[in-house]
């Protein structure tokens, strides 16, 4: 694995990697950030002398080891110095998120006991403020932009140019000092405390250690072949492991470029003119993406839009096969070659993923379409798996490998089990340390084998790929024992725009059965073409036609489902689409608009109880509240329909 | 926001502009009848007044735009009798202006670029061939630009048109191209009008910025009483060409004439 320019294991902590590339590629760009619209360059030269400099102002402020430091802002070189520096001293970062309010950073204060702050410029000052009147104990705060600050007189606020220059006289005095603190820190040590945001209950600090990162980073570099003249653009929070391991992490392993944008609304013209090679983003991203470049079609003139249309259909074909090496016919091949001139490419440099090598997304399911969009146009956009807890990547895909619907396998260094309940169970250099001060959390997530629960309910396919299915915890089985996956279920029916949402049923029972919402946007669209008149919503529910529209998608999902030898039995037998929208105002979602299943089932307990007896149609009247507050009823005759079901096939291996 | 919080206070400094006794007519019209008031250095000075108070004028007056029938305008102790807007430009005196006057067609850094205008050196043939000293001269400018546009934050519309923008940051670029200038003192004419709460608030802190980063003396008018009371230092009160009120916002908010004229009985 002795690979050109790799950093040597004995570079096993980050300020011994930063180190490193300052002593072999001194003057290779490291950081990069657009100020005063010049992108002005850090090389890992400067990065090493910053951070010496900053580590002796530190010291000279008292920091010493094992001390926690938050560190609060967008991406910037000097809150990537400040973390190196930071880490150089022995003493810990903790970046948390620079859009949370004070009230929410009050609890990480006190859980880490932070005294040092290093942040970005006067809103987070302000917070800072008002976190030390609840939490005295934060006696430093350091920002970065002056601009408003002049005038703040507070004990222990001080800005980072004032800082730098305490520093220098301890820095020329004592030029060993440094060296010997990096020497005194080992790859065994803490490296960054992580706070998960945490959907329920507190959040946890998540400590992670240099080995732990370090050997996730070096794992994900050589799987996908990256080099120092990668460029990556950072732009998403710093205290979001994701970004975190992309653009610090990963770019100390492997010595590359990370570019922070101007600001946060100049993203898109930034990543035009940077064109990263080595791309990281959530789905949310790639569909607000997706949705700029319709919104453009939509505006095009006729010749653009039916060129557009036509070159998606061809890459919608054999751009995907194309991306992976495998045989496409010749004059497919041509047709695509041509679309890459008039489509893909422009539109490639339009979303500024020209150079793009291999960019990933994870976090959350992915649509197929968005995902094939993105193959068909050429971008080598793949899939992970992996959390806070786990420094990341557990799964990836390989090249040649890519499926919108798995994770890949785990990568190098990863044990991987499913549990009996269905739940991901990882076994991985990169597994957390400890929750900081949390024992039980800690022994709850991590069993006495050094299994990491992840909470995640999935299966692993014939070829050994990983498939996230649902949140443990909302797996159920079918009363002959087999796994039933709702969200699973309902994904893939949300996954077609007619679709809007999906409650399935089965847990405890002999088969599923399913609720649809219909998107009144999208089926309003389609009758409307095929000049079909209806009255509104519960009208054009209940249409036969449109019964019939949504009887396909539920076919086609089951076809799916059939393919899979542990999920064919959960096809579903009987649906019926909904008379009313499911809506947070009468408690059915969430504000975040996810099924609240079990508040459907008995609200809707007379359709449910109708679907299982198989009878053909039902009469049901809701209480409605309309968005002024005024209650209604709607009232309606459902037709329950049997779905296709498919004998389980064995997929050709 | 608190503004005029006392650090700020502490450090406005002598008279900048003083006008004794000015009056304008348009023809039979008193536009402005003997008014008197004074700017001092670093201040934030609001005019208010009704509609057709004469506010527009009086900011026209300081500037050069008209000349005062009787009364004289001193600025920085020198007393003017007759200006031109160069001449004031010259003097360190900018302003926006209340119906936008930028150039529609070009872009948000061109558009600032044209307050540079005055402190080019070199000529037209020079900057249009970019050759020796103009493109030194070109890249310093620029560099001041690119100062104003972070300082107001429209990195993201840098190359964009200006007519394609919306109308609250159209005005932010109107307020960037009179700090191109580097101005000593600013006339802002209704900057806020038209904006939304959002934006009314993101230019209430430009303005208390300028001030305060660059310590330039500002006079502004404005219609919303919120956003006069938040930022200005002293405020002077207009109505019908007159002046009927000037001093502190507390204290004008508290004087009977004001009141009737302008702010109405609910206060």
């Amino acid at each position: 694995m002795a690979r050109e320019g790799m950093a040597p294991a004995a570079a096993d902590t980050f300020p011994r990697l930063l180190l490193w590339h300052a002593r072999v590629r001194p003057e290779h760009a490291a950081l990069r950030e657009k100020d005063l619209g010049i992108w002005q360059t850090w090389t890992w030269s400067d990065l090493a002398a910053e951070v010496r400099l900053l580590a002796a102002a530190l010291h000279q402020l008292g920091l010493g080891r094992g001390a926690h430091v938050a560190i609060i802002g967008e991406n910037r070189p000097r809150l990537y110095a400040a973390m190196l520096a930071t880490q150089s001293l022995g003493a810990v970062p903790v970046p948390l998120y620079q859009d949370a309010i004070a009230a929410q950073m009050v609890y990480v204060f006190q859980d880490a006991q932070i005294e040092y702050a290093i942040v970005e410029d006067q809103e987070q000052v302000d917070k800072m403020l008002e976190v030390r009147e609840q939490y005295p104990g934060l006696a430093h705060i350091v920002f970065d932009e002056p601009r408003g600050l002049r005038h703040y007189e507070q004990p222990g606020l001080i800005s980072y140019d004032e800082l730098l220059l305490r520093g220098t006289d301890f820095a020329a005095d004592n030029a060993e000092y440094f060296d010997e603190q990096v020497a005194a820190t080992a790859a065994g040590d803490t490296a960054a405390l992580f706070y998960t945001s945490g959907t329920t209950g507190r959040p946890k600090g998540v400590v992670q250690t240099h080995a732990a990162l370090i050997g996730r980073a070096r794992a994900a570099t050589v799987f996908d072949h990256l080099g120092p003249d990668e460029d990556v653009l950072a732009y998403l929070p710093l205290a979001w492991i994701g970004q975190n391991i992309f653009s610090y992490a990963q770019a100390l392993f492997a010595g590359y470029t990370v570019n922070c944008p101007e600001s946060p609304s100049t993203v898109a013209n930034d990543m035009r003119e940077i064109g990263p090679t080595y791309y990281f983003a959530p789905p949310r991203v790639f569909e607000a993406m997706l949705t700029q470049v319709m919104i453009r079609m939509e505006d095009a003139g006729r010749i653009k839009r039916a060129l557009f249309h036509h070159f998606m259909e061809v890459g919608r074909r054999v751009g995907g096969r194309i991306l992976e090496r495998k045989p496409v016919s010749a004059a497919m091949r041509l047709r695509y070659a041509l679309g890459d001139l008039l489509v893909y490419g422009p539109l490639r440099n339009q979303l500024g993923l020209s150079r793009v090598k291999v960019a990933y997304t994870a976090g959350e399911a992915i649509g197929p379409d968005l995902f094939a969009f993105y193959r068909s146009l050429g971008v080598n956009l793949k899939q992970l798996y992996g959390s806070t807890e786990t420094a990341v990547f557990v799964c990836m895909q390989p090249d040649g490998q890519v499926r919108a619907d798995s994770v890949g396998p785990p990568v190098e260094g990863v044990e991987l089990r499913i549990a009996e309940n269905g739940e991901v169970l990882v076994r991985s250099p990169g597994l957390l340390k400890e929750y900081h001060r949390n024992p039980e959390a800690t022994a709850e997530v991590r069993d006495a084998d050094g299994w990491f629960h992840t909470g995640d309910a999935g299966l692993l396919d014939a070829d050994g790929h990983l498939r996230i299915i649902d949140r443990a915890a909302d797996v159920g089985r079918l009363a002959d024992g087999t796994l039933f996956a709702p969200k699973y279920i309902e994904n893939k029916l949300k996954f077609f725009p007619q679709i809007k949402e999906a409650v399935a049923f089965g847990d405890g029972r002999d088969r599923v059965c399913a609720f649809i919402n219909i998107d009144l946007e999208a089926v309003g669209n389609w009758a409307e073409r095929r000049a079909l008149a209806y009255a509104g919503y519960v009208d054009l529910a209940s249409k036969p036609e449109v019964l019939e529209l949504v009887a396909g998608c539920v076919d086609k999902v089951n076809a799916d489902l059939a393919a899979d030898p542990l999920l064919a039995n959960t096809q579903i037998h009987r649906f019926l689409v909904l008379h009313k929208e499911l809506d947070p105002d009468d408690d059915e979602l969430t504000r975040t608009r996810k099924v609240r299943r079990r508040f459907v089932a008995q609200k809707y307990q007379v359709l449910v109880d109708a679907l299982y007896a198989g009878r053909a149609s039902e009469y049901i009247e809701t209480e409605v509240r309309f968005e002024d507050g005024r209650v209604g009823k709607v009232a309606a005759m459902l037709e329950l329909r049997a779905a296709k079901t498919f004998a389980p096939v064995a997929r050709a291996a | 926001m608190s503004a005029s919080d006392v650090s700020r206070t502490g450090q406005i400094g002598n008279v900048l502009l003083q006008v004794e006794h000015a009056s304008l007519t348009f023809g039979g019209v008193k536009a402005l009848t003997d008014i008197c008031f004074d700017v001092r250095e670093r201040e934030i000075r609001a005019i208010i007044g009704p509609n057709g108070a004469g506010k527009s004028s009086l900011l026209n007056l300081i500037n050069g735009v008209y000349t005062p029938v009787a009364g004289t305008i001193s600025y920085r102790g020198q007393v003017r009798k007759r200006m031109h807007p160069v001449d004031a430009a010259r003097m360190g005196i900018a302003r926006t202006f209340q119906s936008l006057a930028l150039f529609k067609g070009m872009s948000v850094l061109d558009n600032i670029m044209t307050g540079r205008t005055l402190r080019m050196r070199s000529g037209l043939l020079a900057q249009a061939l970019r050759i020796g000293p103009a493109a030194r001269e070109e890249i310093e400018h620029r560099k001041v630009v690119e100062g104003i546009i972070d300082f107001l934050e429209i990195q993201p519309y840098r190359r964009q048109p200006v007519g394609m923008l919306p109308y609250g940051l159209q005005k932010r670029v109107d307020l960037g191209r009179a700090l191109a200038l580097e101005p000593q003192l600013l006339l802002l004419d209704e900057p806020m009008a038209g904006m939304n709460l959002e934006e009314k608030q993101d230019m209430c802190r430009f303005i208390l910025d300028v001030n305060d980063e660059f310590g330039t003396t500002i006079v502004l008018i404005e219609h919303d009483m919120g956003v006069v009371m938040d930022i200005s230092d002293r405020v002077v009160v207009l109505d019908y060409g007159r002046k009927i009120g000037d001093g502190t916002p507390n204290e004008v908010h508290a004087n009977r004439d004001v009141i009737n004229a302008y702010l109405g009985i609910a206060h």
